[in-house]
C-alpha cells in the first residue's frame, strides 16, 4: 500500500459503522432516534441519499425493525441502530427475521437497563437479550467490536454473516465505542470482502423458498423479480406456506437451528495474546476488552503469566475453543459491564467456576481494577 | 363468470374462514378491482399481519407476506421505499390495524407512502375468539366485553383522513359494487388510500350479540347505510348509528416516495438511482 492511498480519519465507532453498513452495501436504513446510537441515523440520513439508498425515521422501533426485513426482501440489504429500550421492541420481529430467514443487521448500542438504565453512559448489559430476547429457539449472530477500527470491520463482517447464512446479526456496541474518537486506517475497497447472498435461479415454476439443500441456507428471490412466493411467521414447510405437519414443523426447526450448530466454526472468531504460556486467561469483549488488554500488559510487566482472549463472536459462543484452554489455566477471569452474562457461558465451557469482575455503574472497567484481580489469583 | 383461478392458489383451499364471513366477498372485490386495473401479478405485493383476513395472502397468487400482528404496514413500507415499482397492498382488520397496529397506520396515512390499505371492519377479534375490539361499539358484546362494551369505537376512515391520507372509502359487504369501484380507484390512487369493508363475523360477533346470520348482517348494512353526499345534508342526529359509505376523500397531497426521489435527485444532480 503507497502513502497516498492510505485514508487515516478520525472517527466515532457511531460514524465508522454508518461508513463501513454502505460499503458493505447497505441502501435502507429504517430506524428510531435513541441515545447513544442517534449519531448513525444521523450519519446515514446524510449519506444515504447520496449514494441513492434509503433513509426512513420509522414511528418506533417496531416498524423500525420491520420496514428493514420488508427491504430486504426486495433484495436490498438493510438495517437498523438502536439501544436497549428499543432493541427490546425489536425482538418481535428480529424474531420474524430469524424464523423467516431474512438477512439483516441490527445495530445496539448498549446502555444499562432495564428499562430507561443509563441513556448516555456505556454498559454491556444486552448479551443475553441479543441471544435470547425473542421467544422461541431461534438462530442468531451476535458480534462485539472493542475499537472503532473494529467497529468498522465488524459491520462489514455482520453484513456478510447476514448474507451468507440468513441469520440475522446483532452488532453490540457500548457507549464509549460509539462516542469515542480514534484515529482509524480506512481500508482500501478492494482488500475488503463483500458477500452477497445466494440467488435462486430456477424458473419460478419450480421454486421453493425453503427448500432443503445441502448447505441448509435455502436460496433466496427478491420479491417482485417474478418468484412469486409466501412468506410467513408461522410454521411453514419448504414452499413457504403454514403447515401444522408435525414432521414438516421438525424439518423447519431442526434446519434453523442447525444451520448456526453446522457453520459455527466458520462464523466463531476471537484474538488471542499472551496465551501459549498463560496460567491465568482474561476473557472480554468491548470496551471491557480495551482495559484487560491494558491490564494483561502490566500483569506481564510484573511477570505474571496471564493472557488475553478477545470474543469478537459471542453468539455462537466459543464452548469448546475455551473448554480445551481449561485445562492449561489455572483462573479465568471476566470483566464486563453486567453483573455476569459472559462469566455464566464461560463457566458453562471451562466447567468451573470463573472470577467475576463487574461494574454496572456507568463506569468502564478499569485496568486497575483486573489487575488487582490478576494479582490476587497469582500469589 | 369472472376468473378468479387466475389469482387463487386454489392448492391451499379450502381456507380457513367461516360460513358467512365477510372476507371470502371482499376478496373477491380486490380481485376483480386488480384484475380492471391490468397490473401483473408479479407487480403486486400483498401484506398482511395477524387475523382472520390477514390469512389472505395464502390464498393468492402474488408477492405475499404474511407478518407480525398489527405490523402489516410497516413492513410494507420498507418492501415499497426498496422497491418503489411494486403495487403493495396491505390487508388488515379493525384490531390489526387500528389496536396494535394504530401506530404504523397513523403515520403511513401522514407520510403519505403510496401503498393500499383495505381494512376489515368486523367490530370483534375473529381469530381469537370473539374479543371486544377498538370498533366494538358500545353496548355490544365480546368475550372480553360480557356486559356490553363501555368504550367508544373507533372512526377508522375518519382517523385516516386526519392523518393525511390521499384518498379514503368506506364500504360494507352489502355494498359490493361499489366496493369494486372503490378499490380500483384506490389502486390507481398516487397516495396512501384507504378502504375500510364493514364485514360481517356470524361466529363471533353476530352471535352473542344476537344478530342473527350473515345475511341478516347484509340486510342490516343495506337498511342503516347512507351515501356520503346525503350524510352531508343531515343533522348529527340523523346520522347516529349510521354508516355512511362512499369516498370519503379524495386529494391530492406530495407521495412520499417521489418526494424521495427529489430530494435524492437534487442531492446527486439529477441520477437519482432509486
Amino acid at each position: 500500500m503507497t502513502e497516498q492511498n492510505v485514508k487515516v480519519k478520525l472517527m466515532t465507532g457511531n460514524e465508522a459503522c454508518a461508513e463501513a453498513a454502505i460499503v458493505a452495501g447497505m441502501r435502507f436504513f429504517g430506524g428510531y432516534p435513541i441515545t447513544p446510537s442517534s449519531e448513525i441515523a444521523e450519519v446515514l440520513a446524510h449519506r444515504l441519499p447520496e449514494v441513492g439508498g434509503v433513509f426512513v425515521q420509522m414511528e418506533d422501533e417496531l416498524a423500525s425493525m420491520a420496514t428493514i426485513i420488508g427491504a430486504s426482501l426486495a433484495g436490498v440489504k438493510s438495517m437498523t441502530a438502536t439501544s436497549g429500550p428499543g432493541f427490546s421492541l425489536m425482538q418481535e420481529n428480529i424474531g420474524y427475521a430469524s424464523m423467516t430467514e431474512v438477512p439483516c443487521v441490527i445495530i445496539n448500542v448498549q446502555r444499562g437497563g432495564p428499562s430507561t438504565g443509563l441513556p448516555t453512559l456505556p454498559a454491556q448489559a444486552d448479551v443475553m437479550q441479543a441471544r435470547w430476547g425473542t421467544h422461541g429457539d431461534h438462530s442468531i449472530i451476535v458480534v462485539a467490536p472493542s475499537t472503532v477500527r473494529e467497529t468498522y470491520d465488524w459491520t462489514i463482517k455482520a453484513f456478510n454473516l447476514t448474507e451468507q447464512y440468513r441469520i440475522p446479526v446483532v452488532v453490540l456496541l457500548d457507549e464509549v465505542i460509539a462516542h469515542v474518537n480514534e484515529k482509524m486506517v480506512i481500508p482500501e475497497p478492494k482488500t475488503i470482502t463483500i458477500i452477497d447472498r445466494k440467488r435462486s435461479t430456477e424458473s419460478p415454476d419450480t421454486y421453493q423458498p425453503y427448500r432443503q439443500n445441502d448447505s441448509d441456507i435455502p436460496l433466496f428471490a427478491d420479491f417482485g423479480t417474478g418468484y412469486r412466493y409466501n412468506v410467513t411467521g408461522l410454521s411453514h414447510d419448504e414452499t413457504g406456506f403454514p403447515t401444522n405437519d408435525p414432521q414438516k414443523i421438525n424439518v423447519l426447526y431442526s434446519r434453523l437451528s442447525r444451520k448456526l450448530e453446522r457453520y459455527q466454526d466458520q462464523i466463531i472468531e476471537y484474538k488471542t495474546e499472551y496465551l501459549e504460556d498463560a496460567e491465568i486467561c482474561i476473557v472480554a469483549f468491548g470496551s471491557s476488552a480495551r482495559s484487560a488488554y491494558r491490564a494483561v500488559r502490566l500483569a506481564r510487566e510484573q511477570g505474571i503469566k496471564v493472557g488475553m482472549f478477545q470474543l469478537f463472536v459471542i453468539w455462537p459462543f466459543p464452548y469448546k475453543i475455551l473448554g480445551r484452554l481449561a485445562s492449561q489455566i489455572k483462573a479465568f477471569i471476566v470483566p464486563e459491564m453486567n453483573l455476569g452474562q459472559i462469566a455464566h457461558e464461560v463457566s458453562c465451557a471451562i466447567k468451573s467456576d470463573v472470577i467475576k469482575v463487574n461494574r454496572v455503574d456507568g463506569n468502564l472497567i478499569t485496568p486497575k481494577e483486573i489487575l488487582e484481580r490478576i494479582k490476587n489469583v497469582s500469589v | 363468470m369472472f376468473p378468479y383461478e387466475k389469482y387463487l392458489r386454489l392448492s391451499k383451499f379450502p381456507h380457513i374462514w367461516c360460513t358467512g364471513c365477510g372476507c371470502g366477498i371482499i376478496l373477491k372485490s380486490i380481485l376483480r378491482a386488480i384484475e380492471r386495473s391490468k397490473l401483473s401479478k408479479n407487480d403486486i405485493a400483498l401484506v398482511s399481519g395477524i387475523g382472520c383476513s390477514s390469512r389472505t395472502p395464502g390464498y393468492v397468487d402474488f408477492n405475499t407476506l404474511h407478518t407480525t400482528h398489527g405490523r402489516a404496514i410497516a413492513f410494507a413500507t420498507g418492501l415499497k421505499l426498496a422497491k418503489p415499482a411494486l403495487k403493495v397492498l396491505v390487508i388488515s382488520g379493525d384490531g390489526d390495524a387500528i389496536a396494535i397496529g394504530g401506530n404504523h397506520f397513523i403515520h403511513a396515512a401522514r407520510r403519505n407512502l403510496d401503498i393500499t390499505v383495505i381494512i376489515y371492519n368486523n367490530h370483534i377479534y375473529g381469530m381469537t375468539g370473539g374479543q371486544a375490539s377498538p370498533t366494538t361499539p358500545i353496548g355490544k358484546k365480546g368475550s372480553t366485553a360480557p356486559y356490553g362494551s363501555i368504550e367508544p369505537s373507533f372512526d377508522i376512515s375518519g382517523l385516516a383522513i386526519a392523518a393525511g391520507a390521499s384518498f379514503v372509502a368506506r364500504a360494507t359487504c352489502y355494498h359490493i359494487v361499489q366496493l369494486d369501484k372503490y378499490l380500483e380507484k384506490g389502486f390507481m390512487k398516487k397516495g396512501f388510500s384507504l378502504i375500510e369493508v364493514l364485514a360481517p363475523c356470524p361466529t363471533y360477533y353476530s352471535r352473542p350479540n344476537r344478530l342473527g346470520t350473515s345475511v341478516d348482517m347484509l340486510r342490516w348494512y343495506k337498511e342503516n347505510s347512507i351515501p356520503v353526499e346525503k350524510a352531508r345534508t343531515l343533522s348529527e342526529n340523523e346520522k347516529k348509528d349510521k354508516i355512511i359509505i362512499g369516498i370519503l376523500e379524495d386529494r391530492e397531497r406530495p407521495e412520499f416516495c417521489e418526494e424521495y426521489k427529489k430530494m435524492v435527485e437534487k442531492i446527486r444532480g439529477g441520477n437519482s438511482g432509486f
